[in-house]
């Protein structure tokens, strides 16, 4: 019995492999092939509300690939130089969807970095005890529930909010300034709640260097300029590439920071396809708006698990 | 270690301000008297009252606890797997892709994870017939019974999934720390793999599978976006009812639910913090000790 079941079952080291292997491989890498099968489709009234690629009719096979989900994006790339910028809004939705995330992206890694690099450095170079205090004040936002992070700052930011009602209270304005459903206000919610995904990766790299570098350096006349320049911000590097594809990957796709800090006037391309997917009922496009998000994030993740995986390799 | 000059001082400072004043404004307002959140109309408890008589949250919570409860278990047994497999079984066929397979659910947006993840899921319920009145084969009848409709099911194999990477990596890193000498030891001693991984690597790693498995949790507590593809009808979850009541008009009810969390939050991470760095604290120490030879 056992030795006929071990003919089957695979042996320890490929079973150990197999069972993550296999759940990865199911459930995240197959799924992709379903969006791309499912952007060819069309909307239909069914369950599940899209028509089959392939059709059997008096034994012959048809497919039928339609796409007509992708001309609807590709129509709005061709047509966007063209027209001005009242009838770009009005017919290039995606487009300006898929720019907003980009360029917002974008800028909230560049605020984290500025922001979460200093105080990682200081975390870093603070005595043992301080440092594990600071570290811990950095985690508990981070473990507190992410949407209620992003309602507190609607009760600050809004017309009759906190700092409004501060600045209508001193005098400094007469009427209340308007702040929520701003990009400003989007941006601001974003580099809040990724500012940790930012922090924790420096912190790792810069914890690790060498305290008797600095020393050696400042012994033999570095500035502390010089020493920053030519010494921590090259050891970190890899560090701050790391936290800034923690925070820019992700927040491409983001949905729940636009969605109640942006109001409708700011959109990403993350709430178009949660609009095609719910109210509109078109999941084709909405699973042709991820294809498309796919190809313009898959470079970047690339280049970062190969940057990874060489960092790793050089550390063994 | 030198002292932190005071430009230094005043940005750290400054930027704990920044992490802080949100939280703060939560927990002040959850007091407020008046509906309005923050018009401030006199120092109350009701919203906490209110809270606790609300049947729709009371449910949603209870869900998601259990999903949590769920998913940061599974995420662990998978994740330490994964982990494992990184760290100490040197190259395979397959691995760069395993590699990145686990990894890639932490920067991938949330949106593709969950739509893709309910395609695959409404593929497989037309694919199995499980809407048609035929007779079922006992493969498919299990596959309906789990993927039949979305709900509890669906949601924790999501959320599982996004976990495990996230335990994964805490393992690897852990894995790599550590001295390997010490399985390497009992496996020349002719101790059998599997009993070297549950007698020695367990136990080291266990605090990583702690700070893992409450990271899951949190997570999982915490997802809107995976849920909101995952979720059939009925199977509302605590980020959901969040979601739907600030977009409609929040009350102080959600600060006193804010508030709630942020002390249990608070209060966990201060105990656990503790107790881990007493506990490394002890097992450095007996590390040395069979080191050096002195029992």
């Amino acid at each position: 019995m056992k030795k006929w079941l071990s003919k089957y079952l695979p042996a320890g080291r490929t079973g150990v492999i197999a069972v993550p292997y296999v759940w990865l491989l199911f459930f995240f890498a197959l799924p992709f092939f379903f969006v791309l099968k499912i952007s060819f489709a069309e909307p239909d009234i069914a369950q599940p509300p899209y028509t089959p690629l392939l059709t059997h009719e008096e034994s012959k096979t048809t497919i039928t690939l339609n796409s007509g989900k992708y001309s609807t994006i590709l129509d709005e790339v061709k047509s966007f130089g063209t027209e001005s910028w009242a009838d770009a809004a009005e017919q290039s939705q995606y487009v300006i969807a898929y720019w907003n995330a980009i360029k917002l992206a974008f800028l909230t890694m560049i605020c984290t970095l500025l922001i979460g690099y200093p105080l990682a450095y200081n975390i870093a170079r603070a005595d043992e005890a301080t440092r594990n205090t600071l570290l811990m004040l950095v985690m508990i936002p981070f473990w507190t529930s992410f949407l209620l992070r992003v309602y507190a700052w609607i009760g600050i930011l809004k017309d009759n909010g906190v700092i409004n009602n501060i600045l209508l209270w001193l005098g400094v304005i007469d009427t209340p300034l308007q702040m929520l459903y701003t990009p400003f206000s989007v941006l601001l919610g974003m580099v809040y709640n990724y500012l940790p995904f930012m922090i924790l990766p420096l912190y790792a790299h810069l914890t690790k260097l060498d305290g008797r570098l600095f020393e050696a350096a400042a012994d033999l006349g570095a500035s502390k300029w010089t020493i920053f320049l030519k010494i921590t911000l090259p050891l970190s590097k890899a560090g701050i590439i790391a936290g800034s594809m923690m925070v820019f990957i992700p927040a491409v796709g983001e949905y729940v920071i636009p969605a109640l800090l942006g109001g409708g006037d700011v959109v990403f391309i993350g709430n178009k396809l949660m609009d095609d997917f719910g109210p509109n009922l078109d999941w084709p496009q909405a699973a042709a708006v991820a294809v498309v998000m796919l190809a313009l994030l898959i470079p970047p993740i690339v280049w970062f698990q190969r940057f990874e995986q060489k960092q790793q390799e050089e550390a063994a | 270690m030198n002292k932190m000059p005071l430009s230094n001082r005043l940005f750290m400072v400054m930027g704990y301000f920044f992490l802080y004043v949100p939280i703060a404004s939560l927990v002040i307002f959850s007091f407020n008297e008046s509906r309005l959140v923050t018009v401030w109309g006199g120092f109350s408890f009701k919203w906490y009252g209110e809270m606790f008589r609300n049947d729709d949250l009371l449910h949603a919570a209870g869900l998601s606890f259990k999903i949590a409860f769920l998913s940061a278990t599974l995420a662990v047994v998978l994740g330490t797997l994964a982990g494992f497999v990184l760290a100490r079984f040197g190259r395979f066929k397959g691995q760069s892709l395993f590699a990145g397979l686990t990894s890639a659910p932490m920067v991938m947006p949330e949106v593709i994870v969950g739509l893709s993840m309910l395609l695959l899921f409404v593929s497989l319920q037309s694919g199995l017939g499980c809407s048609s009145d035929e007779p079922l084969g006992l493969l498919s009848r299990m596959g309906c019974w789990a993927f039949g409709e979305r709900g509890m099911i669906t949601i924790w194999i999501g959320h599982t999934t996004l976990c495990m990477a996230y335990v994964a990596v805490l393992v690897q890193s852990r894995l790599k720390e550590l001295d390997r000498s010490l399985e390497d030891a009992a496996m020349d001693l002719g101790c059998h793999p599997f009993k070297v991984f549950f007698i020695i690597t367990i136990p080291v790693i266990a605090p990583a599978l702690v700070s893992g498995w409450l990271l899951s949790f949190t997570l999982s507590l915490d997802d809107y976006v995976l849920t909101a593809f995952l979720s059939g009808p009925g199977s509302t979850t605590m980020p959901q009812w969040i979601f739907s009541s600030v977009r409609i008009g929040p009350t102080p009810e959600v600060n006193a639910l804010a508030t709630v969390v942020i002390v249990v939050v608070t209060l966990f991470v201060v105990v656990s913090n503790r107790l881990m760095l007493s506990a490394q604290a002890k097992r450095d120490k007996a590390m040395q000790a069979a080191f050096s030879g002195k029992s």
